[in-house]
């Protein structure tokens, strides 16, 4: 004999899992539990019936209702997930296309350069000072112990302007000593800058970038100096750098000194590189700036960025850096 | 300087290879490089003497020669050298014989004749780079010994570039007396002994001024035989330091030159006119000198002999007395001449002189006595002759002053442990003579040679080098630092670097000097400052703008298919004034090409004077405070478009310029495009503000949006100030978000659609407050800007 609860039930579950979309399930619902749905109509039809009957039916519909609202919740959800599935599908974007918009710049790989040595020895405590590029010969020359027929003065060709004695300074130098003509010790700072000499060829330009320093203070001693410049070499390549300091001549320090590294050049081998002079600064210097040689000493050292920058970066060639070719300077963003 | 190995090694001969003595030198500030002499040598090439040399049969330019090689049986060999003749020693290759280069000589028949061997040139044995015939040996070689013991070519090269205050180290004497104080050898000098005087005849010698030449030294020599010639052993000494030999007595100033260190010069004494003055060039007197080249005199120093200059002092003899073929009696010149006589004489001139080159660098003042007598034992023995007296004029040894040395400053100084017996032991190494002044101080006296050494810390470096850099300390320290605060309202330069990195600029680095042309383009209001000694006449003028450059690196890139330029530079610029020059930072760009890079859901355009305005603006947005405090404003520059330029001003003061190039400047400087560029200056902006904060209001704000028909003339920035002012503090921001022309509208006005937000810190403001502000503005728009509302 046929149950038609059991009946209502399977027939109302098959419909429910066979219904397509959320506006087709909606209807099922109404059909069944809406107002006039088929179960309400049988929770309504309990308040004829006997006690004793009402009971036992009351419950089968309620395990019904109960059934069919499960079936409708459970395929709602369903329902739900593939519409967001659909959805979502059909908002899919090809990542891969390629961004819109501004691209970045880049920085010189000199200024970089400069800024990152800047940045190192302002870590061991030196000030960045800059100073004017047209210069006197006082500032260039005499008061750093280079007199008029020094031959020193041939080391350093030397581009003059036409009208008066004025000239374009040779080395940063002239910032050091018009520093120490304006303070007094301790003095420690670094002189970042352009400098001119009358060279142009392969391997130099007439316009180039030199970083010095200078550390004048009581008791200041070549082993300081030897202190401050490997740790700088170090922390400049970022590795443990052997340097050697082979004494060397420049008129305004006295001991002078080359400073070398070891190099792993991979066409020529391991070699010693000169990377920077230095040296204790000549009393003849500290004289014209009015500092007394007896009772402070000091040290200078100098560099020139580009060769720094072309043995950090492996350029080769210095003609790079004024070309502004962009598929060179683009690879130091 | 470039010195034969060997040649040293007879002075002084330490037990290492030339590779370590190099090195060595290179640690004690010498830098010094070691190369073999030749990289190939000839194997079985010997001393040759031709017998007999007759004219082959069969070829003019060829002769038949026999030749003694030392074994008793002349070879026949047939040679093509114009030189070779009969008695002539020659190196002679026999067959089998191999040729750097890898000739190998064979038995052959030339046109012929049978040829057993070859005679060779100074090329042919990898001496020389020019071929002048046959080498011609001496006529004392020993036919059969072979060539690479006649003429020791096992030898090496040491090339040296010195510093400038080692000129006494521009020897081979110099070079053995550092080496053997490296090495604690004693210098093995050969012994000069004066010459026997055998003749009476003299030159009277005159200095005008010790400050130019402290000492003369000269003689007369007669009687010299004229076919005198330069033996091999003194010629292939000069070869190795690069000195071709061209008559035996200049060989010989050569010669002694590179041994001692003393340029020499020798007159020909028939071409002397009178005694010797060494005096200072009157103006308007000529020099025809060695090189034949006539130079025109200052102030130089000279020597002239009666009146007539013969020689520029220390840098070159004059063409019409030097020596030469015909030459038999000379007079030797041996003098000291100061650095600062002879510094920058050779330059002046552009000459090239190895006398000049060691005066500058200053030569041993007690050294002009011992060199003049060895190069009279040289000549005499080489060209023979009769021997004068000396002549002479200025002090016999000038006198050197002691130097204090401090025991206590030299440890200070160097920061290591340097125990007084090592200190006096590398001194005395050095030739210094040491005498105790009290406790741990001595008295310098250096040798005649040392003249760099002049002060205390000159001694100490002597020490420092000899006891090595490599063995002081690297010591950290405990200094007291304290650097100078940096300010906040200082701007970095990397600061404004990075903001237009990031907005897609790049940094270019351009040259300081430009082309005074392009540049008086750019700029004519400026006068740029020439230089004296350009490179070239396109960078002849210190720049007053950094836009030249900044267009050179744009066309280098534009003629390298790449069309799109964003190119900034911070840079110095310079110009001249009544006060005097004035270096200003300045930063400059320079934008071309497409808006953006070529890229998908963008329409491709080219770059406008607005999207580098943005820039601009966030450029002045590092330096803080409020957008209000910078304006544009339209003006005229010279160098840009008239209806296209604007002038930058921060709080009413000029800052900057930007605009698009003029077009007719564009076609006349033949760019692609007109490139639009601006050019702020640094020194005025650098500095920022520190920034006061103001509280953020909790009520919500209220908009209304206004499009106001106005004047083509009428400027946006006339607009937003009319709006501010009319609509009081509740405005809390003004937004300009469309400008429209065309239909609807009267020629020559245009449609500005503005946002107005009200808000307010205290209450929300209501729609009367609004609608008041709204319409005070709308009215005043209407009374001072002509404005009209759109509907």
């Amino acid at each position: 004999m046929s149950d038609p609860l059991l009946e209502l039930q399977t027939q109302a579950q098959a419909d429910i899992a066979a219904s397509a979309d959320a506006r087709a399930l909606e209807a099922l619902r109404v059909d069944l539990l809406g107002k006039k749905g088929r179960v309400t109509e049988l929770l309504k039809s309990l308040g004829a019936m006997a006690p004793d009957e009402r009971k036992a039916f009351g419950e089968r519909v309620n395990r019904l209702r109960d059934a069919v609202n499960q079936a409708l919740d459970a395929r709602g959800q369903t329902l739900a997930e593939a519409e967001l599935e659909r959805k979502l599908a059909s908002e899919t974007l090809d990542v891969t296309l390629p961004g819109r918009g501004e691209g970045v710049g880049g920085l010189h790989p000199i200024s970089r350069t400069i800024a990152r040595i800047s940045r190192l020895f302002n870590d061991l405590g030196f000030e960045t000072v800059e100073g004017p590029e047209i210069e006197d010969d006082f500032h260039n020359f005499q008061a750093l112990n280079i007199p008029e027929s020094h031959p020193a003065r041939a080391m350093q060709d030397t581009f003059y302007l036409k009208n008066g004695s004025r000239l374009l300074r040779t080395h940063t130098s002239p910032v050091q000593v018009r520093t120490m003509l304006s303070r007094t010790p301790p003095i420690r700072i670094i002189c970042p800058g352009r400098v001119y000499r009358v060279d142009y060829d392969r391997t130099h330009s007439p316009m180039f970038h030199q970083v010095e320093g200078l550390y004048v203070a009581e008791k200041v001693s070549f082993a300081d100096l030897k202190y401050d410049i490997t740790t700088f070499l170090s922390r400049f390549f970022e590795r443990e750098v052997e340097a050697l300091f082979r004494p060397s001549y420049f008129p305004f320090v006295e001991p002078g000194a080359d400073v070398h590294i070891k190099w792993d050049d991979p066409e020529k081998g391991p070699r010693w590189l000169e990377v920077m002079g230095c040296g204790m600064v000549h009393p003849n210097v500290l004289k014209a700036v009015n500092i007394d040689p007896e009772r402070y000493t000091g040290y200078a050292f100098g560099m020139g960025v580009e060769r720094m920058a072309m043995l950090r970066y492996g350029v080769s060639d210095l003609r790079d850096f004024f070309q502004n070719d962009v598929r060179f300077l683009e690879q130091f963003k | 300087m470039q010195v034969s190995e060997r040649w040293l090694r007879e002075w002084a001969n330490p037990p290492v290879t030339a590779a370590e003595l190099a090195h060595k030198l290179n640690l004690a500030g010498l830098e010094c490089e070691a190369a073999p002499l030749l990289d190939e040598r000839a194997s079985g090439v010997v001393v040759g003497r031709i017998l007999s040399a007759e004219r082959h049969p069969q070829a003019d330019r060829l002769q038949v020669c026999s030749v003694d090689v030392g074994d008793g049986t002349p070879r026949q060999i047939v040679c093509g050298a114009p030189n070779a003749r009969a008695g002539l020693c020659v190196p002679c290759a026999l067959p089998g014989a191999k040729l750097p280069g890898g000739m190998e000589i064979k038995d052959a028949k030339l046109r012929g004749v049978d040829s057993s061997g070859m005679l060779c040139s100074a090329k042919e044995l990898a001496l020389s780079d020019k071929s002048e015939g046959l080498l011609e040996l001496d006529d004392s070689a020993v036919p059969g010994t072979p060539i690479e013991t006649y003429l020791q070519l096992d030898d090496g090269l040491l090339t040296l570039e010195l510093t400038p205050n080692r000129g006494d180290c521009l020897s081979v004497a110099g070079l053995a007396r550092e080496t053997a104080a490296l090495y604690g050898l004693d210098v093995r000098r050969p012994a000069v002994s004066a010459a026997a005087v055998s003749i009476e005849q003299t030159l009277a010698v005159a200095i005008d001024s010790a400050a130019d030449c402290t000492a003369y030294s000269g003689r007369v020599i007669t009687g010299l035989n004229p076919a005198a010639r330069t033996p091999d052993w003194m010629r292939e000494k000069l070869r190795r330091s690069g000195i071709r030999s061209i008559h035996p007595v200049v060989d010989i100033t050569n010669y002694v030159l590179i041994e001692l260190g003393q340029p020499l010069h020798a007159f020909d004494l028939a071409k002397l006119s009178g005694p010797i003055r060494v005096r200072r060039a009157r103006a308007g007197e000529t020099l025809k000198l060695l090189n034949d080249e006539t130079i025109e005199l200052r102030d130089e120093l000279l020597i002239a002999s009666g009146e007539t200059p013969v020689a520029l002092a220390g840098v070159m003899g004059g063409a019409e007395s030097g020596v030469g073929a015909g030459t038999t009696a000379i007079f030797f010149e041996s003098a000291a001449f100061t650095p600062i006589a002879v510094a920058g004489v050779a330059r002046r001139h552009k000459l090239s002189s190895d006398a000049a080159y060691r005066f500058e660098r200053g030569v041993d003042p007690a050294l002009h006595r011992e060199a003049l007598e060895r190069a009279t034992a040289l000549t005499l023995a080489i060209c023979g002759g009769q021997v004068g007296p000396i002549c002479y004029a200025g002090a016999e040894r000038p006198a050197v002053a002691a130097i204090r040395l401090r025991h206590a400053r030299l440890l200070a100084l160097l920061g290591c442990e340097v125990p007084v017996a090592e200190v006096e032991g590398l001194l005395r190494r050095l030739g210094i003579e040491l005498t105790a002044a009290g406790t741990g101080e001595w008295l310098c006296t250096p040798p005649s040679w040392r003249f760099d050494l002049a002060i205390e810390q000159d001694l100490i470096e002597e020490v420092a080098r000899l006891h090595g850099y490599e063995n002081i300390p690297v010591r950290p320290y405990a200094a007291t630092l304290s650097p100078a605060a940096q300010s906040e309202t200082r701007r970095l330069p990397t600061r404004v670097k990075d903001a237009l990195v990031a907005r897609g600029w790049q940094e270019a680095v351009t040259y300081s000097f430009v082309d005074a042309k392009l540049q008086a383009r750019l700029t004519p209001d400026f006068v740029g400052i020439p230089l004296d000694n350009p490179i070239a006449e396109t960078m002849g003028v210190m720049r007053t703008s950094l836009w030249s450059g900044l267009i050179g690196a744009w066309l280098h890139n534009h003629q390298r298919q790449n069309k799109r330029a964003r190119f900034f530079e911070l840079a110095s610029t310079f110009a001249e004034n009544a006060e005097g020059i004035i270096e200003t930072p300045r930063l400059a760009g320079l934008a071309a090409g497409p808006a953006l890079d070529e890229q998908w859901g963008h329409a491709a355009r080219g770059v406008d004077f607005y999207d580098i305005k943005a820039d601009i603006e966030a450029v002045c947005a590092v330096f803080g405070g409020e957008a209000a405090r910078f304006r544009f404003e339209a003006d005229r520059h010279p160098a840009l478009h008239p209806g296209r330029t604007a002038r930058l001003l921060r709080d009413g003061v000029e800052v900057g310029v930007y605009g698009e190039l003029h077009p007719v400047l564009t076609r006349e400087l033949d760019l692609p495009a007109a490139p639009l560029l601006f050019e702020l200056d640094w020194s005025l902006l650098s500095q920022a503000m520190v920034p006061v904060a103001r509280p953020v209001s909790e009520f919500p704000a209220s908009r209304r949006d206004l499009a106001v028909v106005i004047d083509e003339a009428v400027p946006a920035q006339a607009l937003i100030d009319a709006v501010r002012q009319a609509a009081g503090p509740g405005l809390s921001a003004l937004r300009l978000f469309d400008v429209y022309r065309g239909q609807g509208l009267r020629e020559g006005s245009k449609s500005v659609a503005l946002g107005l937000i009200f808000q307010d810190y205290s209450r929300t403001l209501t729609v009367e407050d609004i609608d008041a502000a709204t319409a005070r503005v709308t009215s005043a728009l209407a009374r001072d800007l002509g404005a009209v509302l759109r509907e």
